[in-house]
């Protein structure tokens, strides 16, 4: 159960990628090669906090060839929750971490006769992996990034030197405008397109894709939010007896690894279902953050995604 | 409709407009041509931006074609057989762009090509929009020979590419678009269970 199997890896090299972005190097502690990853992948990183461990979700850059490293990369956020500031204030070189064994939620779809990528920010570290993957095996594609400012612009220059005319910057700063109208037309029947970003700009192109008939097969996208934030209430696991209290700061997951209970989870972003729990009671009003669970699901007020989602009201009972 | 007990077989949801779609792709074979009407006949702006290609297969007599030419379809290829019509949608599926939504109704043989073509196009089976209409009969593929034989209406029956007795099993491969026919009398040549015309 949990995040599975956990990986101890010490930081070998940091970057300073752009003023906010830092790419760190993991290498495993035991020399054993790390295994490797299909593009799009993922680990969560979990850091010794000091008065707790912090679990995040970061997508894999690349794997060294030998398998003697991961890349991550990771934005420092304004209103960090604290993993994104760890990773920039404590970490150092020669820190050691663990982390969790890849998965992949964000995969590439062979199949498919064309590959457009799009992404935005920091949404750029899964779609590097993919892009170098397609170029790899020769396939059809295009990138598409837009960033603030060209200081911004994490792996811009790696990102040309290997795909060359492929990628397409657009700049908040130059009045570049990634306008999704602009980007479909005229595709190959078995396009698939990707996208990676901040959320409004994942609804836009998502939404501009469904307007001009792409089929739903062919749309791809991973979002990692974070756990949103709300009033504190407590909840009860009803088999296991176990009562705690939830935070306004702190996830319904979080609040229940705090009290040592080992519940399972993968992406902790709302989007993989390994941590749906059955709900016994709610006083109060679910308050659905996830992308799992269908509008059905929520009504019933019978499910709930532990990573993001929350109560507001007093008491939740869990059927763990 | 076939029913839904055989785990393998996909489910045909039935033909429903996408009112999204920039282009409409329709294949139709035989009584799938009824399927077609009944969702483009009152849709005059879609029939507009979709091209239609159709064989009569065994319902020539019907003269299904000739309703279909009336509703004046952006392109409208009357195809004499199943293999011609493939051929011209593999050239079709070619040049198409996204936004193009691919229906097919007809028999269940037909749709697994269909389906089975525009996979080779990139296109997900699941969002190609499937109806079965017409007989039950299918396409079964010898699991020894690997020779197909269409229209399959019992069982067991002789592979019309090596001659053996073969049992239909009710397992379907999509990637194949057949069911399994597998040799009945191996162990004792000529010795078989009783004929039954189960898929009219």
């Amino acid at each position: 159960m949990s995040g599975g199997v956990e990986i101890p890896v010490r930081v070998v090299e940091i970057e300073q990628a752009t003023p906010t972005v830092r790419r760190f190097r993991l290498a495993p502690i035991d020399g054993a090669p790390l295994p490797p990853f299909s593009a799009g992948a993922h680990v969560v990183t979990l850091m010794p906090a000091r008065d707790r461990v912090i679990r995040n979700a970061y997508s894999l850059i690349d794997r060294a060839a030998d398998g003697s490293s991961y890349r991550i990369g990771v934005l420092r956020v304004a209103q960090s929750r604290g993993g994104s500031a760890f990773m920039h204030d404590e970490v150092t070189v020669g820190t050691e971490l663990r982390i969790t064994m890849p998965v992949n939620l964000f995969p590439l779809a062979h199949a498919g006769r064309k590959h457009l990528l799009i992404a935005g920010g920091i949404g750029i570290t899964p779609i590097f992996a993919m892009a170098e993957e397609l170029r790899r095996t020769d396939a059809h594609y295009e990138i598409h990034y837009a960033m603030r400012n060209a200081a911004s612009g994490a792996f811009v220059d790696e990102l040309r030197a290997r795909h060359g005319d492929k990628l397409k910057l657009y700049r908040d700063d130059c009045q570049e405008i990634l306008a999704v109208d602009a980007i479909l037309p005229n595709q190959p029947l078995g396009t698939h397109l990707y996208v990676c970003g901040p959320e409004g700009m994942i609804e836009a192109v998502l939404e501009g894709a469904r307007e001009a008939g792409w089929p739903e097969e062919n749309l791809h996208s991973e979002r990692f939010q974070a756990p949103p934030t709300g009033e504190p209430f407590s909840v009860r696991l009803a088999k296991a007896g176990i009562t705690c209290e939830v935070r306004g700061d702190q996830s319904l997951l979080e609040a229940l690894e705090a009290a040592g209970v080992d519940a399972p989870f993968l992406c902790r972003g709302g989007a993989c279902g390994q941590c749906e729990a059955t709900v016994v009671e709610a006083d109060g009003e679910l308050v659905h953050n996830d992308h799992y669970l269908t509008d059905a699901d929520k009504a019933s007020g019978s499910k709930i995604m532990l990573c993001v989602s929350r109560l507001k009201g007093r008491e939740l009972v869990l059927d763990l | 409709m076939p029913a839904a007990t055989i785990k393998s077989r996909p489910i045909y949801p039935g033909l429903s407009l996408d009112g999204k779609a920039r282009r409409h792709l329709i294949a139709a074979e035989g009584e799938g041509a009824l399927a077609v009407l009944d969702v483009f006949a009152d849709q005059p702006d879609a029939v507009a931006r979709a091209t239609l290609l159709y064989t009569p297969g065994g319902s020539a007599a019907q003269e299904h074609g000739a309703k279909l030419s009336a509703l004046d379809f952006d392109g409208l290829h009357l195809m004499p057989t199943q293999p011609t019509l493939l051929t011209r949608l593999g050239v079709i599926l070619q040049t198409a762009t996204m936004g193009t939504r691919i229906y097919v109704a007809g028999v269940e043989g037909f749709i697994g090509k269909v389906i089975a073509s525009a996979q080779t196009h990139g296109v997900d089976p699941q969002s190609v929009r499937a109806e079965h209409r017409g007989s039950l009969a299918r396409r079964v593929q010898c699991v020894h020979c690997k020779g197909m034989t269409e229209n399959v209406t019992a069982t067991p029956f002789v592979c019309s590419h090596c001659g053996l007795n073969l049992f239909v099993r009710d397992h379907f491969s999509r990637r194949l678009g057949a069911f399994q026919g597998v040799c009945v009398d191996a162990e004792a040549p000529g010795e078989l269970p009783a004929r039954e015309e189960l898929y009219l």
